[in-house]
Protein backbone atom coordinates (compact mmCIF):
# COMPACT_ATOMS: atom_id res chain seq x y z
CA UNK A 1 0.00 0.00 0.00
CA UNK A 2 1.63 3.28 -0.87
CA UNK A 3 2.01 5.99 1.35
CA UNK A 4 4.01 9.11 0.20
CA UNK A 5 6.74 9.97 2.63
CA UNK A 6 6.30 13.68 2.48
CA UNK A 7 2.39 14.25 3.60
CA UNK A 8 1.48 14.29 6.98
CA UNK A 9 -1.70 12.29 8.21
CA UNK A 10 -4.48 12.37 10.23
CA UNK A 11 -6.00 9.40 12.85
CA UNK A 12 -9.21 10.09 10.70
CA UNK A 13 -7.46 8.54 7.78
CA UNK A 14 -6.85 12.28 5.76
CA UNK A 15 -3.56 13.53 4.12
CA UNK A 16 -2.08 16.55 4.21
CA UNK A 17 0.79 17.78 1.80
CA UNK A 18 2.14 21.19 2.73
CA UNK A 19 2.76 23.59 -0.74
CA UNK A 20 3.75 26.96 0.98
CA UNK A 21 1.28 28.50 3.64
CA UNK A 22 -1.46 26.44 1.76
CA UNK A 23 -2.40 22.31 2.49
CA UNK A 24 -4.14 19.98 0.16
CA UNK A 25 -6.39 17.35 1.54
CA UNK A 26 -7.13 14.10 0.84
CA UNK A 27 -8.03 10.54 1.95
CA UNK A 28 -5.28 7.54 2.35
CA UNK A 29 -5.15 4.75 0.25
CA UNK A 30 -5.91 2.57 3.85
CA UNK A 31 -9.27 4.67 3.94
CA UNK A 32 -10.31 4.10 0.01
CA UNK A 33 -9.69 0.66 0.30
CA UNK A 34 -11.58 0.14 3.80
CA UNK A 35 -14.73 1.88 2.09
CA UNK A 36 -14.92 0.09 -1.35
CA UNK A 37 -16.23 1.75 -4.44
CA UNK A 38 -16.76 5.64 -3.52
CA UNK A 39 -19.73 6.90 -5.47
CA UNK A 40 -20.18 10.33 -4.02
CA UNK A 41 -18.14 12.69 -2.81
CA UNK A 42 -19.60 15.95 -0.66
CA UNK A 43 -17.43 18.93 -0.30
CA UNK A 44 -17.73 22.61 1.32
CA UNK A 45 -17.53 25.86 -0.54
CA UNK A 46 -14.85 27.68 -1.89
CA UNK A 47 -14.70 30.01 0.87
CA UNK A 48 -16.08 28.32 4.10
CA UNK A 49 -14.10 27.63 7.07
CA UNK A 50 -12.63 24.59 7.93
CA UNK A 51 -12.95 24.02 12.05
CA UNK A 52 -10.01 21.37 13.49
CA UNK A 53 -11.39 17.85 14.00
CA UNK A 54 -14.57 18.55 12.74
CA UNK A 55 -16.73 16.99 9.80
CA UNK A 56 -16.47 18.98 6.24
CA UNK A 57 -17.51 17.08 3.89
CA UNK A 58 -18.19 13.24 3.28
CA UNK A 59 -17.50 10.21 1.41
CA UNK A 60 -19.97 7.89 0.43
CA UNK A 61 -19.01 4.14 -1.12
CA UNK A 62 -21.72 2.17 -2.32
CA UNK A 63 -22.73 0.62 1.43
CA UNK A 64 -22.20 3.06 3.82
CA UNK A 65 -21.10 7.16 4.73
CA UNK A 66 -18.07 8.32 5.91
CA UNK A 67 -17.35 12.28 7.36
CA UNK A 68 -14.15 13.97 6.59
CA UNK A 69 -12.98 15.24 9.76
CA UNK A 70 -10.71 18.70 9.55
CA UNK A 71 -7.02 17.82 10.27
CA UNK A 72 -6.22 21.51 10.20
CA UNK A 73 -8.46 24.71 10.77
CA UNK A 74 -8.43 27.55 7.84
CA UNK A 75 -10.17 28.80 5.34
CA UNK A 76 -10.94 26.72 1.81
CA UNK A 77 -9.70 28.09 -1.38
CA UNK A 78 -10.01 25.71 -3.73
CA UNK A 79 -12.03 22.30 -4.24
CA UNK A 80 -11.57 19.40 -6.32
CA UNK A 81 -14.49 19.62 -8.70
CA UNK A 82 -13.98 16.88 -10.87
CA UNK A 83 -15.00 14.25 -7.72
CA UNK A 84 -18.55 15.24 -8.45
CA UNK A 85 -18.33 13.23 -11.97
CA UNK A 86 -15.17 11.23 -11.12
CA UNK A 87 -15.75 10.31 -7.58
CA UNK A 88 -14.12 6.84 -8.39
CA UNK A 89 -11.04 8.76 -8.63
CA UNK A 90 -10.70 8.54 -4.48
CA UNK A 91 -10.11 4.46 -5.32
CA UNK A 92 -8.32 4.99 -8.29
CA UNK A 93 -5.63 7.54 -6.98
CA UNK A 94 -6.51 8.53 -3.51
CA UNK A 95 -3.03 10.50 -3.03
CA UNK A 96 -2.38 12.61 -6.29
CA UNK A 97 -6.24 13.06 -8.47
CA UNK A 98 -8.52 12.58 -5.26
CA UNK A 99 -7.62 15.80 -4.04
CA UNK A 100 -10.18 17.30 -1.95
CA UNK A 101 -9.78 20.35 -0.79
CA UNK A 102 -6.81 23.31 -0.75
CA UNK A 103 -6.97 25.24 2.34
CA UNK A 104 -5.10 28.51 3.57
CA UNK A 105 -4.02 27.69 6.77
CA UNK A 106 -4.77 29.43 9.60
CA UNK A 107 -1.82 28.18 12.49
CA UNK A 108 0.95 26.27 10.61
CA UNK A 109 1.91 24.74 14.37
CA UNK A 110 -1.53 22.50 13.49
CA UNK A 111 0.72 20.50 11.54
CA UNK A 112 2.48 19.32 14.55
CA UNK A 113 -0.35 17.35 15.56
CA UNK A 114 -0.45 14.93 13.15
CA UNK A 115 1.63 11.64 11.98
CA UNK A 116 4.51 11.51 9.47
CA UNK A 117 4.24 8.39 7.14
CA UNK A 118 6.02 6.09 9.84
CA UNK A 119 3.67 7.23 12.63
CA UNK A 120 0.26 6.43 10.43
CA UNK A 121 1.75 3.27 9.10
CA UNK A 122 2.56 2.03 12.19
CA UNK A 123 -1.23 3.06 13.17
CA UNK A 124 -2.81 1.47 10.40
CA UNK A 125 -1.18 -1.74 10.91
CA UNK A 126 -2.26 -1.94 14.48
CA UNK A 127 -6.24 -1.68 13.61
CA UNK B 1 -21.59 -9.99 21.39
CA UNK B 2 -19.90 -13.50 21.71
CA UNK B 3 -17.10 -14.68 19.64
CA UNK B 4 -18.51 -14.13 15.66
CA UNK B 5 -20.23 -17.77 13.79
CA UNK B 6 -18.55 -18.93 10.92
CA UNK B 7 -19.81 -20.98 7.84
CA UNK B 8 -17.91 -24.04 6.56
CA UNK B 9 -16.89 -22.34 3.68
CA UNK B 10 -15.29 -19.57 5.72
CA UNK B 11 -12.02 -21.19 4.68
CA UNK B 12 -12.48 -20.27 0.69
CA UNK B 13 -13.18 -16.52 1.66
CA UNK B 14 -9.29 -16.68 2.17
CA UNK B 15 -9.04 -17.53 -1.36
CA UNK B 16 -10.04 -14.75 -2.81
CA UNK B 17 -8.86 -12.44 0.36
CA UNK B 18 -11.87 -11.45 1.05
CA UNK B 19 -13.06 -8.47 3.47
CA UNK B 20 -15.63 -9.89 6.07
CA UNK B 21 -17.87 -7.92 8.66
CA UNK B 22 -19.92 -8.87 11.29
CA UNK B 23 -23.88 -9.86 9.98
CA UNK B 24 -26.52 -11.13 12.57
CA UNK B 25 -23.55 -12.98 14.41
CA UNK B 26 -21.81 -14.21 11.44
CA UNK B 27 -18.49 -13.54 10.21
CA UNK B 28 -19.25 -13.05 6.25
CA UNK B 29 -17.70 -11.89 3.32
CA UNK B 30 -18.96 -8.33 2.37
CA UNK B 31 -16.95 -8.34 -0.86
CA UNK B 32 -14.27 -10.33 -2.67
CA UNK B 33 -13.50 -8.23 -5.32
CA UNK B 34 -15.38 -5.24 -5.02
CA UNK B 35 -18.81 -4.84 -4.90
CA UNK B 36 -19.92 -2.76 -8.01
CA UNK B 37 -18.08 -5.04 -10.14
CA UNK B 38 -19.62 -8.37 -8.59
CA UNK B 39 -23.08 -6.49 -8.86
CA UNK B 40 -22.45 -5.88 -12.79
CA UNK B 41 -20.58 -9.53 -13.03
CA UNK B 42 -24.12 -11.00 -11.10
CA UNK B 43 -26.21 -8.98 -13.37
CA UNK B 44 -24.16 -9.76 -16.87
CA UNK B 45 -22.90 -13.74 -15.86
CA UNK B 46 -23.29 -14.96 -12.22
CA UNK B 47 -22.74 -14.68 -8.68
CA UNK B 48 -21.89 -17.27 -6.60
CA UNK B 49 -23.19 -16.69 -2.83
CA UNK B 50 -22.57 -17.70 0.72
CA UNK B 51 -26.00 -17.63 2.24
CA UNK B 52 -25.24 -20.58 4.81
CA UNK B 53 -25.76 -18.01 7.19
CA UNK B 54 -29.19 -18.21 6.67
CA UNK B 55 -31.18 -20.25 9.51
CA UNK B 56 -33.07 -23.45 8.06
CA UNK B 57 -35.80 -25.15 10.39
CA UNK B 58 -37.15 -28.08 10.01
CA UNK B 59 -40.94 -28.99 10.71
CA UNK B 60 -42.09 -32.60 10.79
CA UNK B 61 -45.38 -34.62 11.58
CA UNK B 62 -48.70 -35.07 10.49
CA UNK B 63 -50.41 -31.38 11.84
CA UNK B 64 -47.40 -29.68 10.28
CA UNK B 65 -49.50 -28.09 7.80
CA UNK B 66 -52.54 -27.26 9.86
CA UNK B 67 -49.53 -25.83 11.96
CA UNK B 68 -47.63 -23.63 9.48
CA UNK B 69 -51.04 -22.16 8.55
CA UNK B 70 -51.40 -20.82 11.74
CA UNK B 71 -47.96 -19.55 11.94
CA UNK B 72 -47.54 -18.31 8.31
CA UNK B 73 -49.46 -15.36 6.54
CA UNK B 74 -49.46 -16.55 2.75
CA UNK B 75 -51.75 -19.98 2.00
CA UNK B 76 -49.52 -23.50 2.15
CA UNK B 77 -52.42 -25.54 1.31
CA UNK B 78 -51.71 -24.06 -2.17
CA UNK B 79 -47.88 -25.30 -2.59
CA UNK B 80 -47.44 -28.80 -3.96
CA UNK B 81 -44.66 -30.95 -3.03
CA UNK B 82 -41.50 -29.36 -4.62
CA UNK B 83 -42.72 -26.21 -4.19
CA UNK B 84 -41.03 -23.57 -2.47
CA UNK B 85 -43.39 -20.41 -0.77
CA UNK B 86 -42.14 -17.16 0.06
CA UNK B 87 -44.37 -16.57 3.43
CA UNK B 88 -44.42 -14.01 6.53
CA UNK B 89 -44.60 -14.71 9.89
CA UNK B 90 -46.09 -11.99 11.85
CA UNK B 91 -47.05 -10.95 15.87
CA UNK B 92 -51.08 -10.80 16.64
CA UNK B 93 -50.43 -6.98 15.69
CA UNK B 94 -49.43 -7.64 12.41
CA UNK B 95 -45.54 -6.86 12.99
CA UNK B 96 -43.19 -9.31 11.23
CA UNK B 97 -41.50 -11.52 12.95
CA UNK B 98 -39.57 -12.82 9.90
CA UNK B 99 -40.35 -13.21 6.12
CA UNK B 100 -39.02 -16.82 4.76
CA UNK B 101 -39.39 -19.84 2.63
CA UNK B 102 -40.74 -22.48 3.11
CA UNK B 103 -40.32 -25.63 1.03
CA UNK B 104 -42.74 -28.58 1.03
CA UNK B 105 -40.23 -31.61 1.10
CA UNK B 106 -43.33 -33.86 1.37
CA UNK B 107 -46.87 -33.91 2.60
CA UNK B 108 -45.81 -33.73 6.41
CA UNK B 109 -42.44 -32.41 6.44
CA UNK B 110 -41.25 -28.78 5.78
CA UNK B 111 -38.18 -27.19 5.41
CA UNK B 112 -38.47 -23.27 6.48
CA UNK B 113 -34.99 -20.68 5.74
CA UNK B 114 -35.24 -17.58 7.77
CA UNK B 115 -32.76 -14.65 8.11
CA UNK B 116 -29.49 -15.36 10.07
CA UNK B 117 -30.18 -12.73 12.43
CA UNK B 118 -33.72 -13.75 13.20
CA UNK B 119 -32.99 -17.90 13.70
CA UNK B 120 -33.22 -18.07 16.98
CA UNK B 121 -35.99 -16.10 17.17
CA UNK B 122 -38.34 -17.73 14.91
CA UNK B 123 -37.32 -21.45 16.33
CA UNK B 124 -38.19 -19.93 19.70
CA UNK B 125 -41.39 -18.74 18.81
CA UNK B 126 -41.96 -21.41 16.42
CA UNK B 127 -41.24 -24.02 19.15
CA UNK B 128 -44.03 -22.08 21.87
CA UNK B 129 -47.17 -22.18 19.30
CA UNK B 130 -46.49 -25.72 18.10
CA UNK B 131 -49.24 -27.43 18.13
CA UNK B 132 -50.64 -30.92 17.36
CA UNK B 133 -48.39 -33.86 16.32
CA UNK B 134 -45.19 -31.84 14.58
CA UNK B 135 -41.76 -31.57 16.09
CA UNK B 136 -39.30 -28.62 15.33
CA UNK B 137 -35.67 -28.13 14.68
CA UNK B 138 -33.17 -25.74 13.99
CA UNK B 139 -30.98 -28.18 11.72
CA UNK B 140 -28.95 -24.52 10.40
CA UNK B 141 -25.72 -26.25 11.23
CA UNK B 142 -26.43 -29.06 9.09
CA UNK B 143 -26.36 -26.86 5.75
CA UNK B 144 -24.39 -25.27 3.59
CA UNK B 145 -26.56 -22.92 1.47
CA UNK B 146 -25.06 -21.51 -1.82
CA UNK B 147 -27.04 -19.20 -4.36
CA UNK B 148 -25.50 -19.35 -8.24
CA UNK B 149 -27.53 -15.98 -9.74
CA UNK B 150 -27.15 -14.44 -12.90
CA UNK B 151 -28.10 -15.08 -16.92
CA UNK B 152 -25.09 -17.78 -16.53
CA UNK B 153 -26.32 -19.81 -13.51
CA UNK B 154 -28.63 -22.77 -15.30
CA UNK B 155 -25.61 -23.30 -17.57
CA UNK B 156 -22.75 -23.45 -15.13
CA UNK B 157 -24.86 -25.34 -12.64
CA UNK B 158 -26.01 -27.56 -15.74
CA UNK B 159 -22.46 -28.85 -16.02
CA UNK B 160 -22.22 -30.71 -12.71
CA UNK B 161 -25.63 -32.55 -13.08
CA UNK B 162 -27.08 -35.06 -14.96
CA UNK B 163 -30.96 -33.68 -13.84
CA UNK B 164 -32.15 -31.47 -16.43
CA UNK B 165 -32.10 -28.00 -14.30
CA UNK B 166 -34.44 -26.39 -17.25
CA UNK B 167 -37.56 -28.67 -15.48
CA UNK B 168 -37.00 -26.92 -12.83
CA UNK B 169 -39.46 -23.68 -12.65
CA UNK B 170 -39.38 -20.43 -10.94
CA UNK B 171 -40.48 -21.36 -7.11
CA UNK B 172 -39.65 -25.39 -7.89
CA UNK B 173 -37.44 -27.16 -6.58
CA UNK B 174 -35.67 -30.84 -6.70
CA UNK B 175 -34.66 -33.01 -3.79
CA UNK B 176 -31.23 -35.33 -2.91
CA UNK B 177 -29.87 -34.02 -6.49
CA UNK B 178 -26.56 -35.19 -7.51
CA UNK B 179 -23.78 -32.91 -8.21
CA UNK B 180 -20.53 -33.31 -9.43
CA UNK B 181 -20.12 -36.90 -8.14
CA UNK B 182 -20.44 -35.15 -4.36
CA UNK B 183 -21.09 -37.46 -1.71
CA UNK B 184 -24.47 -35.58 -0.43
CA UNK B 185 -27.38 -35.15 -2.38
CA UNK B 186 -29.07 -31.43 -2.53
CA UNK B 187 -31.90 -29.61 -2.49
CA UNK B 188 -31.97 -27.13 -5.55
CA UNK B 189 -34.56 -24.50 -5.94
CA UNK B 190 -34.93 -22.42 -8.69
CA UNK B 191 -35.38 -18.92 -6.31
CA UNK B 192 -32.93 -15.93 -5.50
CA UNK B 193 -32.51 -12.81 -3.51
CA UNK B 194 -31.14 -10.59 -7.11
CA UNK B 195 -33.79 -10.53 -9.13
CA UNK B 196 -31.82 -12.28 -11.95
CA UNK B 197 -32.75 -15.95 -12.48
CA UNK B 198 -30.49 -18.69 -10.74
CA UNK B 199 -30.64 -21.26 -8.07
CA UNK B 200 -30.26 -21.78 -4.43
CA UNK B 201 -28.30 -24.74 -2.83
CA UNK B 202 -28.88 -26.99 0.26
CA UNK B 203 -26.26 -29.49 0.93
CA UNK B 204 -24.85 -31.30 3.86
CA UNK B 205 -22.13 -28.67 5.40
CA UNK B 206 -19.01 -31.30 4.83
CA UNK B 207 -19.35 -30.94 1.06
CA UNK B 208 -20.35 -27.28 1.07
CA UNK B 209 -16.36 -26.83 0.39
CA UNK B 210 -16.29 -29.12 -2.35
CA UNK B 211 -19.51 -27.71 -4.20
CA UNK B 212 -18.62 -23.97 -4.06
CA UNK B 213 -15.09 -25.14 -5.65
CA UNK B 214 -16.64 -27.04 -7.92
CA UNK B 215 -19.20 -24.34 -9.38
CA UNK B 216 -16.38 -21.83 -9.60
CA UNK B 217 -14.75 -24.17 -11.80
CA UNK B 218 -17.58 -24.83 -13.24
CA UNK B 219 -17.95 -21.15 -13.96
CA UNK B 220 -14.51 -20.17 -14.74
CA UNK B 221 -15.48 -19.73 -18.35
CA UNK B 222 -18.66 -18.21 -18.09
CA UNK B 223 -17.26 -15.44 -15.78
CA UNK B 224 -18.50 -16.48 -12.77
CA UNK B 225 -17.46 -14.63 -9.74
CA UNK B 226 -18.23 -14.66 -5.87
CA UNK B 227 -20.14 -12.18 -4.50
CA UNK B 228 -20.34 -10.58 -0.81
CA UNK B 229 -23.35 -9.30 0.98
CA UNK B 230 -22.69 -6.04 -0.15
CA UNK B 231 -23.71 -6.82 -3.86
CA UNK B 232 -25.99 -9.10 -2.29
CA UNK B 233 -27.96 -5.78 -1.03
CA UNK B 234 -27.31 -3.75 -3.82
CA UNK B 235 -28.93 -6.60 -6.08
CA UNK B 236 -31.82 -7.28 -3.71
CA UNK B 237 -32.67 -3.73 -3.46
CA UNK B 238 -32.66 -2.88 -7.27
CA UNK B 239 -35.03 -5.75 -7.60
CA UNK B 240 -37.26 -4.13 -4.56
CA UNK B 241 -36.90 -7.40 -2.50
CA UNK B 242 -37.20 -6.51 0.84
CA UNK B 243 -34.20 -6.79 4.15
CA UNK B 244 -35.58 -7.73 7.43
CA UNK B 245 -34.24 -4.97 9.85
CA UNK B 246 -34.93 -2.38 7.05
CA UNK B 247 -38.45 -3.02 5.07
CA UNK B 248 -39.51 -5.57 7.12
CA UNK B 249 -39.61 -5.14 11.33
CA UNK B 250 -41.72 -5.79 14.43
CA UNK B 251 -42.93 -2.28 13.73
CA UNK B 252 -43.65 -2.72 10.13
CA UNK B 253 -46.24 -5.24 8.59
CA UNK B 254 -46.09 -6.84 5.22
CA UNK B 255 -48.65 -4.96 4.14
CA UNK B 256 -47.09 -1.61 5.02
CA UNK B 257 -44.03 -3.38 3.16
CA UNK B 258 -46.03 -3.94 -0.12
CA UNK B 259 -45.85 -7.78 0.56
CA UNK B 260 -49.73 -8.20 0.46
CA UNK B 261 -49.24 -11.05 -2.14
CA UNK B 262 -47.74 -13.14 0.48
CA UNK B 263 -50.97 -12.18 2.82
CA UNK B 264 -53.64 -14.55 2.16
CA UNK B 265 -56.12 -12.80 4.36
CA UNK B 266 -58.89 -15.05 2.92
CA UNK B 267 -57.63 -18.47 3.36
CA UNK B 268 -59.70 -20.55 5.55
CA UNK B 269 -57.25 -21.36 8.32
CA UNK B 270 -56.89 -18.41 10.94
CA UNK B 271 -53.25 -17.30 11.22
CA UNK B 272 -51.57 -15.11 13.90
CA UNK B 273 -51.89 -11.12 12.76
CA UNK B 274 -54.59 -11.97 10.56
CA UNK B 275 -57.25 -9.60 12.22
CA UNK B 276 -54.69 -6.41 11.45
CA UNK B 277 -53.49 -7.70 8.44
CA UNK B 278 -57.12 -8.20 6.94
CA UNK B 279 -57.97 -5.06 7.75
CA UNK B 280 -55.05 -3.24 6.16
CA UNK B 281 -55.68 -5.04 3.05
CA UNK B 282 -59.22 -4.27 3.00
CA UNK B 283 -58.85 -0.29 3.91
CA UNK B 284 -55.08 0.00 2.78
CA UNK B 285 -52.51 0.16 4.97
CA UNK B 286 -51.83 4.24 6.55
CA UNK B 287 -47.81 4.09 5.35
CA UNK B 288 -46.84 2.64 2.26
CA UNK B 289 -43.16 1.21 0.84
CA UNK B 290 -42.56 3.75 -1.82
CA UNK B 291 -39.60 4.26 -4.40
CA UNK B 292 -37.80 7.42 -4.15
CA UNK B 293 -35.50 8.84 -6.88
CA UNK B 294 -33.31 12.06 -5.60
CA UNK B 295 -33.29 15.11 -7.57
CA UNK B 296 -30.77 16.78 -5.48
CA UNK B 297 -27.48 15.50 -5.05
CA UNK B 298 -27.08 13.00 -2.10
CA UNK B 299 -27.91 9.41 -1.32
CA UNK B 300 -30.68 8.13 0.64
CA UNK B 301 -29.79 5.69 3.18
CA UNK B 302 -31.62 3.78 6.12
CA UNK B 303 -33.36 6.06 8.73
CA UNK B 304 -32.85 9.02 6.77
CA UNK B 305 -36.29 11.13 7.58
CA UNK B 306 -38.83 11.86 4.64
CA UNK B 307 -40.31 15.33 4.76
CA UNK B 308 -43.55 16.71 3.13
CA UNK B 309 -43.08 20.58 2.93
CA UNK B 310 -40.54 20.16 6.26
CA UNK B 311 -42.62 17.88 8.36
CA UNK B 312 -42.21 14.22 8.45
CA UNK B 313 -43.92 12.04 6.89
CA UNK B 314 -41.84 9.17 7.15
CA UNK B 315 -38.43 7.67 6.63
CA UNK B 316 -36.03 5.85 4.25
CA UNK B 317 -35.49 1.58 4.82
CA UNK B 318 -32.83 1.45 2.17
CA UNK B 319 -31.13 3.74 -0.05
CA UNK B 320 -27.80 3.62 -2.15
CA UNK B 321 -26.77 4.62 -5.87
CA UNK B 322 -28.24 1.49 -7.91
CA UNK B 323 -24.92 0.67 -9.45
CA UNK B 324 -27.33 -0.68 -12.47
CA UNK B 325 -28.90 3.14 -12.97
CA UNK B 326 -26.06 5.15 -11.61
CA UNK B 327 -29.33 6.94 -9.50
CA UNK B 328 -29.29 7.55 -5.96
CA UNK B 329 -32.49 6.26 -5.06
CA UNK B 330 -34.23 4.75 -1.84
CA UNK B 331 -37.27 2.80 -0.56
CA UNK B 332 -39.10 4.85 1.78
CA UNK B 333 -42.12 3.94 4.23
CA UNK B 334 -44.24 6.94 3.65
CA UNK B 335 -48.11 8.01 5.03
CA UNK B 336 -50.24 6.75 2.50
CA UNK B 337 -51.63 9.86 1.54
CA UNK B 338 -48.26 10.85 0.21
CA UNK B 339 -47.41 7.82 -1.99
CA UNK B 340 -48.59 9.32 -5.41
CA UNK B 341 -46.08 8.23 -8.07
CA UNK B 342 -44.32 12.07 -9.63
CA UNK B 343 -45.00 13.60 -6.04
CA UNK B 344 -42.20 15.30 -4.89
CA UNK B 345 -40.79 14.55 -1.30
CA UNK B 346 -37.70 15.58 0.72
CA UNK B 347 -35.02 13.68 2.09
CA UNK B 348 -32.98 14.75 5.53
CA UNK B 349 -29.68 14.05 4.39
CA UNK B 350 -27.34 14.87 7.19
CA UNK B 351 -27.84 18.50 7.61
CA UNK B 352 -29.18 18.61 4.37
CA UNK B 353 -32.75 18.51 3.38
CA UNK B 354 -32.88 17.41 -0.68
CA UNK B 355 -35.85 16.88 -2.94
CA UNK B 356 -36.76 13.92 -3.85
CA UNK B 357 -39.75 12.19 -6.43
CA UNK B 358 -41.76 9.02 -5.59
CA UNK B 359 -41.28 6.73 -8.70
CA UNK B 360 -42.40 3.21 -9.80
CA UNK B 361 -40.44 -0.01 -8.07
CA UNK B 362 -38.65 -2.36 -8.67
CA UNK B 363 -35.93 -0.14 -9.81
CA UNK B 364 -34.29 -2.85 -12.02
CA UNK B 365 -36.69 -5.74 -13.21
CA UNK B 366 -34.83 -8.53 -15.77
CA UNK B 367 -35.54 -8.49 -19.25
Amino acid sequence: MSLPKEYYYSKEHEWVKVEGDKVRIGITDFAQDELGDIVFVELPEEGDELDLDQPFGSVESVKTVSELYAPVSGKVVEINEELEDSPEFVNESPFEKAWMVVVELNDKSELDNLMDADAYKDMIDTE
Amino acid sequence: MGELKRTPLFPVYQDFNAKTVDFGGWEMPVQFVGIKDEHHTTREKAGLFDVSHMGEILVEGPDSEAYLQKMLTNDLSKASINQAQYTIMCYEDGGTIDDLLVYKLDESKYFLVVNAANTEKDYDWLKEHAEGDVTVRNVTPDYVQIALQGPKAETILQQLTEEDLSEIKFFRFKQDVQLNGIEHGAIISRTGYTGEDGFEIYINHASGVELWRAILKAGEAHGVTPVGLGARDTLRFEANLALYGQELSKDITPVEAGLGFAVKAKKEADFIGKEVLAEQKANGPKRKLVGLEMMDKGIPRHGYDVLKDGENVGFITSGTQSPTLGKNVGLALVQAEYVNEGETLEVQVRKRTLEAKIVPTPFYKRK
